[in-house]
């Protein structure tokens, strides 16, 4: 069996200090293979959010071990894990979070910049980028003046726009109605199919049977790992 | 793995946001940076009036020549009231100091009065001072054109006269005098010289506004009497002129009968030492406004620090985005570092406008020559990026230090 690409082990999580102290994360095991398709489920305040930021470089744990390809993130410090961000990683939060008054394309362009791309490169693979997620003509709009499922595709345009290795999505559809819900994740499975690596927060079992692996939370701990039989049928 | 050009490009990149959240909060902005803005033009408007100034006096001053000793009867400038007015002197003083002082090079007596000078329907009223050619001898003043007095001339009383551009100028329309006569005070005069143009002084108006004639003649023909109101001593470049003043001093003191323990009732003033004192207040003067100045800088880089907190926590959520999109502490960091200096920066230029015009508006008031002096313009701007630079980095430090999370959750 081949090395997984993302393996936790024991991977706690606490917030604050002393009494008033809370533990999010309570060992958590996890493997994760490249080209996986992993939906994770579990009620509001499970962890599925922190685990993410984990998993993302956003945030440590507070004890256990992260091995991404082999190495171990836990050891890194703040600017090595942005950079391991920059190069591997790519986000869709909870809510959106593009930058206001600043058009689709700029907000596309934003990771490339870090990387230190030059301007015609970065204009070239923005705009690849928003017409992968069919909003092209939609290039110099701002945030205010895009629906949410608009917002939604330009968030995704903008993880996806470095080719990451794994790309994370923290209810990618929270604030969506079914069809646009299911555009998205019609948008996932097509970049899972094309090699990378998909990690997906959500509530909606309908989403959650895109994925090909569905991981439940419960009060911190995983309680249990299902396989999407069909999935292997679709993809 | 990153080029050079690259990088230039990137702090390009960073530039431009900058610029482009300064144009954002347009108004805010200026308001932040006024302090920096009038922090430069007062110190750049202080330094460089205060040095034009202390120029200004330097350069009159040793127009007047350095080596001089001005005697005048009277206790200085602060001690004129009360009593009864102290005797002038006469031409025996004159040949005295000539005669028993060592050091002296030339002596020059003075008596002045004013009135009209009337040529070919020409009205000028001015001063006429009454001297001896010693006078062009104690100091530096050459002759435009023409020739100064002869002995024969000075010892006759003749009624012969030099004459200050000025009043060339005005009597004459700047056209051929030596050799025309003019009538000033019921007399006629011969003008046989013209004087070079000396410029303002600094306290009592146009020196080139004069008419100078031989003492005998003024003392004679308009004064009526035989007193000396001013000495000029010019004093051996040799000697020094506190040990001379000194002599000179006893020499007074003898000759106008003055016992022991009693005070002088005469002064005499050296014009180096004049100019030394004078130089050394306005150098202060400057000094001390420039340091009054510069603590408006100081208010200014608290307001552009004051700012840019604001700025990091009303965007902690496009840092958080930043963050975790990738960037490093340090870009974070350079981004917020690059909007304050150039916001410092800009209130530095608009400083340095602002002073120009403060200077131009200004100089004719305090009759000074307008000046650009680059260097304090320069140290200025520098002085206003430090600003930027040592202001900006703390709340810079703390936009980069966020917790990427954290900033990304805050509302
Ligand atoms: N910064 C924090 N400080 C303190 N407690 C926190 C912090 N972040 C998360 N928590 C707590 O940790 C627990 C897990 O939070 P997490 O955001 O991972 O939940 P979640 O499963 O994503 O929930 P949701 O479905 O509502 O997004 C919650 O009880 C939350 O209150
Ligand atoms: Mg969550």
């Amino acid at each position: 069996m081949t090395e997984p690409l993302i393996r936790l082990r024991g991977i706690t999580k606490s917030y604050g200090e002393g009494a008033n102290s809370f533990q999010a994360l309570r060992g958590v095991d996890m493997d994760i293979m490249k080209g996986d398709f992993v939906a994770v489920m579990g009620a509001s305040g499970s962890g599925k959010s922190t685990t993410m930021n984990i998993l993302g470089c956003l945030d440590v744990p507070s004890g256990g071990e992260y091995l991404f390809r082999g190495h171990h993130v836990e050891e890194l410090n703040r600017d090595q894990r942005a950079l391991l961000r920059r190069k591997y990683f790519g986000f869709v939060f909870q809510g959106f979070n593009l930058l206001a008054r600043t058009s689709a394309m700029e907000n596309v362009e934003l990771p490339l910049l870090y990387r230190g791309d030059a301007k015609t490169e970065r204009r070239r693979a923005a705009m690849e980028a928003l017409d992968r997620v069919g909003l092209k003509e939609w290039w110099d709009h701002t945030p205010a003046e895009l629906s949410g499922g608009q917002q939604q595709r330009v968030a995704i345009a903008r993880a996806i726009v470095t080719r990451p290795e794994v790309l994370l999505a923290d209810e990618p559809t929270g604030n969506l109605d079914s069809a646009r819900s299911r555009e998205i994740m019609e948008l996932l499975s097509d970049f899972n199919r094309n090699g990378i690596t998909v990690l997906m927060v959500t509530h909606e079992p309908e989403m959650a049977a895109f994925a090909r692996t569905v991981v439940h939370f419960r009060d911190g701990v995983i309680e249990r790992i299902d396989s999407n039989a069909q999935h292997g049928a679709v993809g | 793995m990153r080029s050079t050009g690259l990088w230039a490009e990137m702090y390009g990149t960073v530039f431009l946001l900058a610029l482009r959240s300064i144009r954002r909060h347009l108004l805010r902005s200026f308001l932040t940076v006024l302090g920096i803005v009038i922090g430069v033009a007062a110190v750049v408007t202080m330094v460089t009036l205060g040095n034009a100034t202390t120029a200004a006096v330097q350069n009159q001053i040793s127009s007047l020549g350095t080596n001089i000793l001005q005697i005048r009867p009277g206790q200085g400038f602060g001690r004129g009231g009360g009593g009864p007015r102290p005797p002038n002197f006469d031409m025996d003083d004159v040949r005295a100091i000539e005669q028993q002082i060592a050091g002296v090079k030339a002596v020059a007596p003075q008596v002045q009065t004013s009135g009209t000078a009337i040529f070919e329907g020409a009205n000028w009223s001015t001063t006429i001072n009454g001297t001896s050619s010693a006078y062009f001898q104690v100091q530096p003043w050459p002759l435009a054109s023409g020739r100064s007095f002869l002995s024969s001339e000075e010892q006759a009383g003749k009624a012969v006269c030099i004459i200050g551009n000025t009043v060339h100028q005005n009597l004459f329309r700047g056209g051929e005098a030596i050799g025309q006569r003019f009538r000033v005070k019921g007399i006629s005069c011969d003008v046989i010289g013209i004087l070079s143009t000396r410029g303002q002084a600094g306290f009592g108006g146009d020196q080139d506004d004069v008419v100078i004639m031989p003492i005998k003649t003024v003392q004679r023909r308009f004064t009526g009497n035989q007193d000396v109101s001013v000495i000029l001593v010019g004093v051996d470049d040799a000697y020094s002129t506190t040990q001379v003043q000194a002599s000179i001093t006893d020499l007074l003191r003898e000759r106008r009968k003055i016992g022991e323990g009693k005070e002088d009732n005469f002064n005499i003033f050296d014009t180096k030492q004049i100019s030394d004192t004078l130089t050394s207040t306005t150098t202060l003067m400057t000094r001390i406004m420039a340091a009054v100045a510069a603590i408006s800088l100081i208010v200014g880089g608290i307001g552009i620090m004051n700012i840019m907190l604001v700025s990091v926590t009303e965007r902690t959520r496009e840092i958080g985005i930043r963050l975790a999109i990738g960037a490093v502490s340090r870009e974070v960091l350079m981004q917020f570092l690059v909007e304050a200096v150039v916001l410092s920066c800009l209130g530095g230029l608009i400083g340095l406008l602002l002073a120009q015009i403060a200077i131009a508006l200004l100089s004719p008031l305090m009759q000074v020559p307008w000046t650009f002096d680059a260097q304090i313009n320069i140290i200025a701007f520098v002085i206003s990026a430090v600003i930027g630079v040592v202001f900006g980095y703390f709340p810079a430090r703390r936009a980069a230090n966020l917790n990427p999370i954290d900033a990304l959750r805050h509302e």
